[in-house]
């Protein structure tokens, strides 16, 4: 794919290490010649954001891991020793516990954005994949590192999830006593939870440099959801791309000094966000003799849990709500079979996808309140509601979007 | 899809704005983290009533000492009890090993206690104990029903009975005020004025960089502020020659 073949090697240093590893070829492949669309606006800022924090998780993580102990007698101590004795300890645990809820906001607004503009669509299916199975890596890794603050919403917020999984029929028991390495939530517990909350990171990292592979084998797509790749210039050229660097490398910088601002706002001025990002009970130490009144997981897993919740149990069984849960998130990986439409993005589909797309977002947000709320008949009504909500936009969206009626694509991108 | 976007940033502001829910209303606190003279105040009135029982055993001598603007010789005469020294936490072995033992439950260590239960609830509690012939120190409170601890500030607040709301005398479900039956030390004013301070001093132990982390955000808002503007137009000179 190099196209620098036709120019003089290089020399000096820069053409000693190309002659070892083709610095200029991927350089140029992956940013100064890849074009990208001129028309990608607000919402293309929010993968390369995503990128971003989770270097700052792995970076304050590895430095966190440096004073803290997975160990059941010491690990809350130590995270106090973290805020209070080391120094700018306090800085790093707070830009960790900040970053671990904006990676969610910004993984949801970048899925969000993914569903507007038809991301999914052909041929970009296994870009979306390959997304699907990060949203995955991450919720372990979010689920995993709860847990070692060793709170009581730690405790008990894992007692809650581990106990899902002694739900499965006939293993069910020895299943979730595998899981924590116990009976209960224990040191042991503590321990694999660690190990695995370091090493799942750098697992996303290597599935985040795929995921970019996998986009740059395709192109980035656009908000009006047309291949910039089929109208090109006689240089072969795209005539709507622009060369991702610098125009794009510019452009995300100024989406993360932005983005850097509001979450040093929240970080320095309310870094438990009113109990959504930091929650009180997580301020005491897990007592395993003492159940809290509520049990609620962190803000971005509520809608799950609301789902969990939602399902009447079947012969006393949970399992029914279990499956359901992971269904929720396991749908999405059919998303790119499921949408017939002939258009990509939604300024062209008809009005029911949009309906259905504004339907599921409400749902969403919805489920995520109650999954925060301890459940009543009316909170359980409205989370078996939308739960057929959040289903219905999956599972009718092969009937919906062929039904509908689509607005004619233009031939090149609009501003 | 504009709508769209608008009704679920309305939708979520329910969830950004989840108030406290259930148990009494609050009084406020007014605290004020920068007011160093409550703080020591408050810092007084912790290791003379409350650090017999309770601990701060995240929190260092000598950390407190500096940012309260305390003297080294005054924390070493006044504030360590024992063989402690400046450099250690202010743990205490005693309660934690007879808790159990005096008051059926292990005495909570309070370092964080006003991050767990807010400034606010942790005043109103001082200020909520009302007589109570059922329990064992033959008080109980409004905003913890039937907790184990005596009331330590007896002397100083005087003692309080409950009123009940109509119809419900007696019922601890149904507390809905106290009223003062026998004046202690202090009066009224002087009673919040220390429960004031000891909250002011417990919200400072729960999280004591947090006016640091408040001053050093403007700086870090000023030049990210200053970023944009380069960023900004770094950016626009570059997207000139996009049409």
């Amino acid at each position: 794919m190099s196209t620098d073949t036709a120019q003089p090697a290089p020399g000096g240093l820069l053409g000693w290490f190309d002659k070892r590893f083709p610095v200029i070829s991927v350089w140029n492949e992956h940013l100064a010649e890849y074009y990208a669309p001129k028309n990608m606006g607000f919402w293309s800022f929010f993968g390369s954001l995503a990128l971003v924090v989770l270097v700052l998780q792995i970076v304050t993580g590895i430095w966190l891991a440096m004073s803290y102990k997975p160990s059941a007698t010491e690990a809350f101590a130590s995270v106090e020793y973290i805020m209070r004795d080391v120094n700018w300890g306090w800085l790093i645990r707070y830009m960790h516990s900040t970053g671990a809820s904006f990676f969610f906001i910004l993984v949801y607004l970048h899925m969000f954005r993914g569903l507007m503009w038809g991301s999914y669509k052909k041929p970009r299916e296994l870009l979306w994949i390959i997304g699907v199975i990060i949203y995955l890596a991450m919720m372990a890794t979010a689920f995993f590192g709860y847990l070692l603050p060793w709170g009581q919403m730690s405790y008990w917020g894992a007692q809650v999830i581990v106990n899902l999984f002694s739900a499965v029929p006939g293993i069910g028991e020895d299943l979730s006593v595998w899981v924590r390495g116990d009976y209960v939530i224990s040191d042991a517990t503590l321990n694999r939870f660690f190990a695995l909350h370091f090493l799942i990171p750098f697992i996303l990292a290597a599935l985040v440099f795929l995921h970019i592979v996998a986009l740059h084998r395709v192109g980035s797509t656009n908000p009006d959801g047309i291949e910039i790749k089929e109208k090109k210039d006689d240089k072969g050229i795209p005539l709507d791309g622009i060369p991702f660097h610098p125009y794009y490398t510019v452009k995300d910088t100024v989406g993360v000094v932005v983005f850097a601002a509001i979450f040093a706002a929240v970080m320095f001025y309310a870094p438990d966000f009113g109990g959504l990002f930091l929650e009180p009970p997580n301020f005491q130490p897990a007592d395993p003799l003492k159940t809290p009144a509520h049990i609620a997981p962190v803000w971005y897993f509520t809608p799950y849990y609301a789902m969990l919740r939602a399902v009447p149990p079947i012969a006393a069984s949970q399992f029914p709500g279990v499956v359901v849960m992971f269904a929720a998130i396991l749908i999405m990986f059919f998303l790119p079979w499921l949408d017939r439409s002939p258009v990509r993005s939604i300024r062209y589909k008809g009005n029911l996808s949009r309906g259905f797309l504004a339907a599921f977002v409400v749902s969403f947000v919805v489920l995520a309140y109650l999954g925060t709320q301890p459940a009543s008949d009316l909170y359980t009504l409205l989370a078996q509601i939308f739960t057929v909500v959040y289903f219905s936009f999956f599972l009718l969206m092969p009937i919906y979007t062929k039904l509908e009626k689509t607005k004619p694509v233009p031939e090149r991108v609009t501003t | 899809m504009r709508s769209a976007i608008i009704a679920c940033v309305l939708l979520l502001t329910p969830i950004v704005t989840l108030a406290q829910h259930g148990g009494p209303e609050l009084e406020q606190s007014n605290i004020d983290l920068k007011d160093k003279a409550s703080l020591q105040r408050g810092a007084k009135y912790f290791v003379n009533y409350c650090f017999g029982c309770h601990s701060l055993q995240y929190m260092r001598y000598e950390r407190m000492a500096a940012d309260l603007g305390i003297p080294e010789d005054e924390l070493r005469n006044n504030l360590i009890f024992g063989d402690a020294k400046p450099g250690d936490l202010m743990t205490n072995a005693l309660p934690a090993a007879n808790g159990e033992k005096w008051f059926g439950i292990q005495i909570p260590d309070l370092t964080l206690v006003t991050r767990w239960r807010s400034p606010d609830w942790v005043y109103t509690y001082l200020k909520s104990f009302y007589l109570d012939d059922s329990r064992p120190y033959g008080v109980n409170n409004i905003v913890f029903p039937d907790v184990g601890m005596p009331h330590a500030l007896a002397n100083l607040q005087g003692l309080q009975k409950a009123i009940y709301a109509e119809g419900h005398e007696g019922e601890k479900e149904h507390v809905e005020g106290v009223e003062l039956v026998e004046p202690g030390q202090l009066t009224p004013e002087e009673y919040d004025a220390m429960v004031r301070d000891l909250t002011n001093f417990l919200t400072y132990v729960g999280e004591p960089m947090k006016l640091e982390r408040r001053s050093l955000g403007l700086y870090v808002l000023l030049f990210l502020g200053l970023l944009f503007i380069v960023a900004y137009y770094m950016k626009k000179e570059f997207w000139k020659d996009v049409h």
